[in-house]
């Protein structure tokens, strides 16, 4: 069985020479900073907040107070990385407005123990997005990553849907690498097992309990 | 190797940061357990469709709306920039 490996690989020294220039006051620079990451600070903003306006002033103020901080970007870790973390606590802080009676926190580590076992072992059809029209699927997708805790989803969407390393989502969300493994683990398995109601096998096969 | 513990090592197989011999054994597991290879398989499949499922993307216009305005924010602001050419107008 074939493994999966993240899809992002960024040219860092062209990187580099944009925030050169930013720093330096070159605001077209920073402007090719946004339009290079401007969809991924979207897509990442959506997926905590799960809220479209919120994420629209999460890019807005995500890169405002890039552009204003850059002088403390130490260039020891990416640019993107540093943006992502301002992102992520720029969205979480307007998650917790929209619901001040729930804490939403990185640091929570939910409840028990066999929340992620897997129950369902039904195998899946071959192509199982083909099942769905193009609308019908996004609506499963969202509505199923909603479901889960802001800490695990915000751990799955930096390492596999935008990518990042799992030293890079430590990083970006400051938390340890152990920290992220466990979270990762358990998003994912959750995810698989809300997910399998909608593409399990339906015609036999497989299907074996 | 027991399901719990093939399990706990699933994250570091898919994303193929495992030495050798625990890849063997993970995969000589796979062999025989048909729960695990299903729970594997469509552990992957999840991931590739979040990753290919295009969910949340920023539209051309409003992608041209938030852009004008934080440049147009980052120009009015206390930026690098104008602390920049301050300093370097009062030298």
């Amino acid at each position: 069985m074939g493994t999966i490996q993240p899809k992002v690989e960024e040219p860092l020294s062209d990187e580099l020479k944009l925030v050169h220039a930013a720093k330096a006051g070159d605001i077209s620079a920073f402007e090719e900073l946004v339009k290079r990451y401007d969809r991924n600070v979207f897509r990442i903003a959506q997926h905590i907040t799960q809220n479209r306006e919120d994420a629209e002033d999460v890019v807005q103020d995500a890169f405002l107070k890039a552009y204003q901080n850059l002088e403390r970007f130490q260039e020891q870790s990416k640019f993107y990385t540093w943006l992502v973390r301002i992102a992520v606590n720029e969205a979480l802080m307007r998650l917790r407005r929209r619901r001040p009676e729930r804490m939403v926190s990185l640091d929570e580590d939910i409840k028990t123990e066999d929340d992620s076992m897997p129950r369902e072992v039904a195998d899946w059809a071959p192509n199982p997005e083909q099942l769905y029209n193009q609308g019908e699927l996004k609506e499963i997708l969202g509505k199923t990553i909603q479901g889960l805790p802001p800490s695990f989803r915000t751990v799955f969407v930096l390492r596999d849907v935008e990518g990042l390393s799992t030293e890079e989502t430590a990083d970006a969300l400051d938390l340890s690498v152990p920290a992220v493994k466990s979270r990762l683990l358990r998003a994912r398995l959750q995810l698989r097992e809300r997910l399998s109601k909608y593409f399990k096998n339906r015609v036999g096969g497989d299907g074996k309990q | 190797m027991t399901c719990s513990e093939f399990l706990k090592e699933l994250t570091d197989y898919l994303d193929e940061s495992m030495d050798a011999q625990t890849k063997a054994e993970l995969e000589d597991h796979l062999q025989w357990c048909h729960n695990c290879y299903v729970v594997c398989n469509t552990t992957k499949m999840t991931i590739e469709i979040y990753r290919e499922s295009h969910l949340y993307e920023l539209p051309d216009d409003l992608r041209g709306r938030l852009r004008s305005a934080i440049v147009s924010k980052c120009k009015g602001s206390g930026s690098v920039a104008s602390a920049k050419s301050a300093t370097s107008e009062s030298k």
